[in-house]
């Protein structure tokens, strides 16, 4: 599913530059939940932007889904991310003046799917995290885990091959987190592959395998007993 | 292609910002505003200029003769100066190319009856291209010809109002009107822009004229138009050189100023025109400078726009939105709303001018209007100022990393 050998990345500050990450390789099959740990400065998010195509590697090689990841255009860019990717961020990213269903659609409508097929495929996915009831509704009138939830579903919607979750339970509380990893672990074990960036312990217990980076490099990489997440809805 | 999806993208940020788009097109709806109304009161004096000479072609040049007041060659002052008809040949033939029409004009009095009805007109006694130079419109019968100038006719053309003054409800073509003891058939009625003094005149042929009333070949007036193909300046040469030659013709000094005159249309449109170009720039610089400040204040806030919305733009890039259609939205947004702003100011500024429009006839302002022209240059002019406000954001906007939109702060 994904194929990472040799990454380095550095970042020109001032004259010096700062070498974020120093050669990883990292291979995620198909069906897989895997958290990536570290301290903040060990490179974890910048390794998440590179596999979200959010951001570029100086050298090495990616393959996502048999497709080699480079010289990427940013239309290029645009195009992958829509086919492949799913996004869960920390702060939900909602489009706050778009009501939930709008805001799941939208990756649908830059697939270029008619305006019928994305409203009847965003419904589906709302009704899949359990908001079809809250379709209409703008982000400003849901809670934490609510907005988070229809994240996921926007993340869904587009069907995509990994979910790249970043700290998705980072602005959450205990019980609501503990229903997002919930979900998070369902749609994990329907098949989906599922990255999470994450430095919290007992969220990354909750997946089946632990990739600790340190100063760039991978310190750890073990498969785990998922300890499964409360659902408490 | 017309995308009604991203339509609904931009009417749907657009109404979410009400506020912020209306303040932004508030520049560009003054702008217009004020340039349709400049522009309209400019017009509305061009047309009183217009008006003024309707019923005389703009391009007219009177000659007239009276007595000299310099002694010249031997003569001494105070000598008549009278046209006949050999003068009217000598300008056709020597200035040809110059003259579109011309007609000579014999002036008279007359005591006009019908049946009971009776009344007194003055008769002007004419060659055929008078009533081009005159634009005189015949609405019944037909004019003086060249036949009957040759044959020395006694037909009349009568004003419209004489008709009604000594005909009452009879049909006056081809009916006899007796003139001061000699019947004349009438030919033709006409009307005149010029309004009811016009409209009270009786032309009749030249050559009868000068036989019944002296039975010479004097020449009270020559009028003539110049090719239209002249410009100004050429017309006024025209114009001189010709008063230079009679002036010769008929040994007056070249400075006399009374014996031989002629008045050229061309000068004063020169100086109407001049003052309406210079009136026509005065506005479009005023117009302009004002659309740019709108431009720029559209601007302005777009990138405003762009800067508030650069994480729902982050959004959009990871969820796959391509660079062009980011340009698309923060582009068409932008000529949206410099369009709708620019048509209210069009559309409230017409409706000024309307409106005023019988206020501004005391002040030599006729029928303001703007031309159909005009609204579509508009329209052109203000999708391209909203590409050129919507530019830059534009292009800010499409730049903008997803990576470093969506950090959290």
């Amino acid at each position: 599913m994904l194929e990472i050998k040799k990454l380095h990345k550095s970042y020109a500050i001032g004259d010096t530059s700062l070498h974020v990450l120093k050669g990883i390789d990292l291979s995620v099959k198909k069906g897989e939940m895997v958290a990536i740990m570290g301290s903040s400065g060990s490179g974890k998010s910048t390794l998440l932007n590179i596999i979200g195509m959010l951001d570029v590697a100086d050298n090495g090689s990616y393959v996502l889904d048999g497709v080699p990841i480079k010289d990427l255009t940013e239309k290029k860019a645009a195009i992958y991310r829509n086919k492949f990717l799913g996004f869960i961020f920390q702060s939900f990213n909602l489009i706050n003046y778009k009501n939930a269903v709008e805001n799941v659609a939208l990756p649908l409508y830059y697939q270029g799917l008619k305006r019928k097929a994305r409203q009847e495929k965003a419904k589906f996915h709302l009704k899949k995290v359990g908001l079809l009831e809250w379709a209409t509704h703008l982000p400003s009138e849901l809670s934490g885990g609510q907005k988070q939830r229809v994240a996921i579903a926007r993340a869904l919607a587009s069907e995509p091959k990994l979910l790249l979750a970043d700290e998705p339970t980072g602005a959450l509380d205990t019980t609501t987190s503990s229903d997002i990893m919930a979900f998070l672990q369902q749609l994990n074990d329907e098949g989906k592959t599922i990255l999470i960036v994450t430095h919290e312990n007992d969220i990354a217990a909750m997946c089946k395998r632990i990739v600790r980076l340190r100063d760039g490099v991978i310190m750890e990489d073990t498969n785990v007993t998922q300890v499964r997440a409360e659902s408490h809805v | 292609m017309f995308d009604i999806d991203l339509w609904r993208e931009i009417l749907q940020s657009i109404n979410k910002n009400r506020t912020r788009s209306l303040l932004s097109g508030f520049t560009v709806t003054f702008a217009i505003l004020l340039f349709t109304v400049l522009f309209g009161l400019a017009n509305g004096l061009n047309n009183t200029f217009n008006e003024a000479f309707v019923d005389t072609a703009s391009n007219a040049m009177f000659i007239r003769s009276g007595k000299t007041t310099k002694a010249s060659k031997g003569l001494q002052a105070g000598r008549r100066i009278q046209f006949k008809n050999k003068d009217f040949t000598y300008i056709k033939d020597n200035f040809d190319s110059e003259v579109e029409f011309i007609t000579s004009r014999v002036y008279n009095n007359v005591t006009a009856t019908f049946k009971n009805e009776k009344n007194n007109y003055s008769l002007i006694a004419v060659h055929p291209d008078h009533q081009y130079l005159e634009k005189t419109k015949v609405f019944e019968g037909r004019y003086i010809n060249q036949r009957d100038l040759k044959n020395q006719t006694k037909v009349v053309v009568i004003g419209k109002l004489i008709k009604a003054d000594l005909f009452l409800k009879t049909d006056p073509i081809g009916k006899y009107i007796n003139l001061s003891g000699i019947p004349y058939k009438v030919v033709g009625v006409f009307e005149d822009d010029g309004g009811d003094d016009e409209e009270r005149i009786l032309y009749m042929p030249l050559t009868t004229a000068q036989q019944v009333y002296g039975n010479n070949d004097y020449v009270d007036q020559i009028n003539l138009t110049y090719e239209p193909e002249l410009d100004y300046n050429q017309a006024i040469d025209f114009g001189l050189d010709l008063e230079k030659k009679l002036k010769k013709r008929f040994l007056v000094n070249e400075n006399d100023q009374r014996a031989i005159r002629v008045l050229n249309m061309a000068m004063q449109n020169k100086g109407i025109n001049q003052m309406t170009s210079v009136l026509g720039i005065l506005i479009l610089i005023i117009g302009m400078g004002t659309l740019i400040a709108g431009v720029v204040g559209i601007s302005n806030i777009m990138i405003f726009i762009v800067k508030e919305r650069t994480k729902e733009i982050g959004i959009r890039k990871a969820l796959g939105a391509s660079p062009r259609s980011i340009v698309s939205i923060i582009l068409i947004e932008s000529i949206l709303i410099t369009a709708l702003a620019g048509y209210l100011g069009l559309f409230i500024g017409v409706g000024i001018l309307e409106w005023a429009s019988p206020v501004l006839k005391t002040y030599f302002i006729t029928n303001p209007s703007v031309s159909k022209s005009l609204v579509i240059a508009a329209t052109l002019t203000l999708i391209g100022a909203g590409t050129l406000a919507g530019y830059l954001p534009a292009k800010r906007a499409s730049k903008i990393k997803p990576i470093v939109a969506l950090r959290d702060d």
